[in-house]
């Protein structure tokens, strides 16, 4: 027998501390990397709320006190209604009565109209929340400076008035309304579309299909599909939904006239399509994980393939289903580059009226909002990115609360 | 081994019998040349050391070898002089009529009750369900334990209890014959000895083939014992000895089977 040298016992204990230093190396590496993820995270959230919040220069085109003798905000709803029809021409007035009549406005609905019609706001500048906290001396002088007729004042851009809003092309008085409902058709016929064909085609894989190469093949390129660049996806969309299959997503086969195919509903199917290689992948983990001795247990009292997995290993998969579906949900929400190719509209100030209208969505809004040149509009691109990142937040959160609600243990 | 040399217990009556059957997983013949006639409402053991094909075995009765896609039988399994490996045989009829219980208990994550109910339902039970359930219970010697929590969840039940569950269950379908894949080698020594005298009360109804590696539980429960054994070249497992459980533990007619039966197999 070859004869094995150790340390001896005089060298051992420093031999141990060597080996204490190199995994304490090691283990000082990954923290590191820990910490460059989240201060990229933290830097990335600050930068958000950076711009969401602070200080902004504004003048009034016509002076408040000289339209009203009381100040516009003590005013009430009639004397507001006044206003307006004191201060606008009769065509505006007469416009705005017939979308709404003035008598069922509400209060802050009129003040609004006031601000943006008669008195006018004119932002003249917009900081950062950075500088507003550090910088706020700075910022008065420079204010008093230049904009000597200008007011000063701290802005929440993020409020309920710009969850409530519709789009505007002024920024004070823009909104994310239309693009959250617009976000939320999409998900909707998303997930109907890629639910159902989804968790089909698992089930079929995972408990039908054999172990043969056009099998291996078919999961393979699953597999791949899942990371198919979005953009891609939306060419596949441009050409089959809003091109071949326009009759139906333009909604001219119901009787919807003067429409073309850039719909929710060709978004929403892009969208299905593209989020169903994750459904299917997220279904078949959870397919997966059911133990074999279910169904085995199903097959032993006499049960037919169809019937085990309709009884057993469906209920057992269905947390992990539905936790994959909301991580995929999340995925179209905050999808961008397929809907820019399907053509969603970037300014538009109408709700979506069903499947068939135009539509905005938030990450467009913000997109949008992005690439113009005045500031306040980066400010409200600021709130929406927030109001977005919330979304995605709650969406999954309320994945892993569900998994953990359900997880089940064999 | 000759089949002929092979003795069988003199008796008139058998639920199953096997003819040549051979079972091969792709090219490697797991068992080979098997020639079984069981007899109705006893237990019959198959004993053997680990790998020598008696689960694989067993698992043909009822065809649950079918779900290994490799898998692939030759000779005949006869019940009722039908072929079950003819082409016109729907396994899930088999398993309707030949019944298993598993290694580890695997109770359905559903309620006790449900357990028992299901199999019941999907093979179109249509009397009370009540009943059948209560009697499957009693059947398995564990109504007096559960009879209060029928709709809780299976898993809160103990191991043995779980098991015994899984033998309610299996007779509820009444099926002719049951067969359990070491079915106490999960469980305490005193669950087992319950399973045992459950087997016992259950072989006055159904007939019972077990798979076993405890050589003292196949002295104590069985009727009639199957050796098993890998042979030959293929390393293949056979039976080579089946006979009475007593001559088997006693007088075994074949030199490995005593070595085995003694523990001086190795």
């Amino acid at each position: 027998m070859a004869k094995y040298t150790y340390p001896e016992e005089k060298d051992l204990q420093k031999f141990v501390v060597a080996r204490y230093r190199k995994a304490w190396i090691w283990q000082t590496l990954f923290l590191g990397s820990l910490l460059v993820a989240i201060v990229s995270l933290l830097a990335l959230l600050l930068n958000v709320v950076d711009g969401a919040f602070g200080y902004v220069a504004y003048e009034f085109k016509k002076d408040p006190s000289t339209i009203s003798a009381k100040p516009i905000e003590q005013l009430t709803q009639q004397e507001l209604a006044a206003l307006l029809q004191a201060n606008l021409s009769t065509g505006a007035y007469k416009k705005l009565n017939n979308e709404t009549p003035m008598g069922e406005r509400s209060e802050s609905d009129l003040y609004g109209l006031v601000l943006e019609r008669i008195i006018q706001v004119d932002t003249k500048a917009t900081y950062s929340l950075s500088d507003s906290l550090f910088r706020k001396a700075e910022i008065q002088a420079e204010v008093a400076e230049k904009y000597p007729k200008a007011r000063l004042d701290f802005r929440y851009w993020l409020t309920p008035n710009f969850l409530t809003s519709p789009q505007s092309s002024k920024a004070e008085f823009a909104g994310v309304r239309t693009a959250i409902l617009g976000s939320i058709w999409l998900v909707l016929i998303a997930v109907t579309l890629a639910l159902p064909v989804g968790v089909g085609a698992a089930i079929y894989l995972q408990e039908y299909a054999r172990k043969n190469s056009i099998n291996t093949l078919i999961q393979t390129n699953i597999n791949n599909l899942a990371g198919v660049p979005s953009i891609v996806y939306g060419m596949l969309g441009l050409a089959i939904f809003v091109r071949a299959f326009e009759i139906f997503t333009s909604g001219a086969m119901f009787g919807i006239v003067d429409a073309n195919g850039r719909t929710i509903m060709s978004a929403g199917l892009t969208m299905g399509i593209l989020v169903l290689p994750l459904v299917i992948i997220n279904a078949q983990e959870a397919i997966k994980a059911v133990p074999d001795s279910i169904r085995q247990a199903a097959f032993g009292v006499g049960a037919t393939k169809w019937q085990t997995v309709w009884s057993h290993i469906l209920p057992s998969a269905l947390p992990g289903i539905l936790t994959g579906s909301i991580l995929a949900m999340s995925r179209a929400v905050g999808e961008t580059a397929p809907l820019i190719i399907v053509g969603a509209s970037t300014f538009i100030s109408q709700d979506p009226s069903g499947p068939f209208s135009k539509f905005t969505a938030l990450p467009i809004q913000i997109y949008q909002w992005t690439a113009r040149a005045q500031s306040e509009f980066h400010n409200i691109a600021a709130a929406a990115i927030l109001v977005l990142l919330i979304l995605l937040l709650t969406l999954n959160a309320s994945a892993i609360l569900l998994r953990n609600r359900f997880q089940r243990r064999y | 081994m000759k089949e002929n040399s092979i003795m069988q217990p003199e008796a008139p009556q058998y639920a199953i019998e096997t003819r040549d059957l051979s079972i091969f997983y792709g090219n490697f013949e797991a068992v080979k040349g098997v020639n079984l006639k069981i007899e109705k409402q006893k237990i019959t053991a198959i004993i053997g050391p680990s790998g020598c094909g008696k689960s694989t075995l067993l698992r043909a009765f009822n065809r649950m070898n079918d779900f290994v896609p490799t898998s692939r039988v030759q000779g005949e399994i006869l019940m009722h002089g039908t072929n079950l490996y003819s082409r016109d045989i729907d396994p899930v009829e088999v398993r309707r009529k030949i019944g298993m219980v598993f290694q580890k208990p695997n109770p359905f994550p559903k309620t006790i009750y449900d357990n028992i109910a299901w199999g019941a339902k999907i093979n179109g039970f249509k009397g009370k369900m009540d009943d059948l359930v209560e009697q499957s219970l009693r059947g398995a010697a564990l109504w007096d334990e559960v009879k209060d929590k029928l709709k809780q969840s299976a898993y809160a039940l103990s191991g043995g209890q779980q098991q015994r569950l899984c033998i309610a269950r299996t007779i509820a379908i009444q099926p002719e014959i049951i067969l359990m894949d070491e079915p106490a080698s999960a469980l305490d020594p005193i669950s087992t000895l319950r399973i045992e005298e459950l087997m016992q009360e259950l072989k006055k109804n159904y007939t019972i083939l077990i798979v076993t590696h405890n050589m003292q539980q196949a002295a104590r429960v069985s009727d009639f014992t199957a050796m098993m054994m890998l042979y030959g070249e293929t390393r293949s497992g056979t039976v080579i000895e089946y006979d009475d459980t007593k001559k088997i533990f006693t007088r075994p007619g074949d030199k490995r089977t005593e070595d085995y039966v003694t523990g001086r197999f190795g």
